[in-house]
């Protein structure tokens, strides 16, 4: 029995906040949560918060890219908001950038993104 | 690298035989790590990873160990972690270690990466009978 991440919706946002060390089944099932939430509940944006996270290795990095190919796909844009520089460093090292997963510093600016329209590059 | 403790170095062993098993690695190669006074960048570094060969031990070796403590050289202090599996082994380490190279399900980073994340990275693997790789981090 693994733990599933909530889903908390603002508006047409649907925001999650990581706040424990994820299992990697853990990691899927939130992949395919958001998927279906996106649709079932018409979200435009997600925002996942990762400020907890001491560490991002490359199955939950891989998570990130893939929930925003996927948000995409199915009209929604996602924020990846709160990454702390160490992970940032650890990432670009580890050779996994992200080039595709739009980010924030924090919740606020994150939400802020997301009001704004989508810019040319951000729905490529 | 033959095994990185010197005599009166106490290590860890942890199993990993399950998907739970990798966050109970991360979790005692973080304290560790800390004990042995990484820089922050340096533990997320380290504890990256860790997580990396965790899992490549788990899913490429069907299983096996994690050995991990305190080393020391002269006067440096650092943190060292030796993965242990049983699996098949490696047929083409010079491969594996590519940028970009996978055999299956991974980002094809896994190993090429790890190695970047560490100061001190061993592989010794032999087909049919397993791989061990070997990590340390020295604090600066």
């Amino acid at each position: 029995m693994t733990e599933r991440v909530p889903i908390l919706r603002i508006g047409e946002v649907l925001v999650v906040s990581i706040q424990f060390d994820l299992e990697d089944q853990t990691v899927l099932h939130l992949q395919e949560d958001l998927a279906e939430q996106i649709v079932a509940r018409s979200a435009r944006g997600v925002i996942i918060d990762i400020t907890a996270l001491e560490i991002v290795d490359s199955f939950v990095g891989r998570m990130l890219a893939t929930i925003a190919d996927v948000s995409r796909m199915l009209d929604a844009r996602t924020v990846v908001v709160g990454m702390r520089p160490a992970v940032a460093i650890t990432l670009v090292e580890l050779g996994l950038s992200l080039g595709g997963v739009d980010t924030a510093l924090d919740l606020e600016k994150g939400l802020a993104r997301l009001r704004r329209p989508a810019r040319s590059a951000d729905r490529v | 690298m033959t095994a990185p403790w010197s005599a009166g170095e106490e290590q860890q062993l942890l199993p990993v035989a399950r998907s739970s098993d990798v966050v109970q690695v991360r979790q005692m190669i973080r304290t560790l790590a800390q004990q042995c006074r990484l820089s922050l960048v340096d533990q997320t570094k380290f504890i990256t990873a860790a997580s990396e060969l965790a899992r490549n031990t788990l899913v490429y070796g069907g299983g096996g160990t994690v050995r991990a403590g305190a080393v020391e050289k002269g006067v440096r202090r650092g943190v060292a972690a030796v993965f242990a599996d049983e699996g098949p082994g490696i047929a083409d380490v010079e491969l594996a270690m590519t940028d970009g190279w996978t055999s299956g399900g991974g980002l094809g980073l896994g190993l090429s990466g790890t190695r970047r994340l560490v100061d001190e990275f061993d592989l010794v693997t032999e087909v049919g009978a397993g791989t061990t790789v070997t990590i340390i981090k020295w604090a600066r």
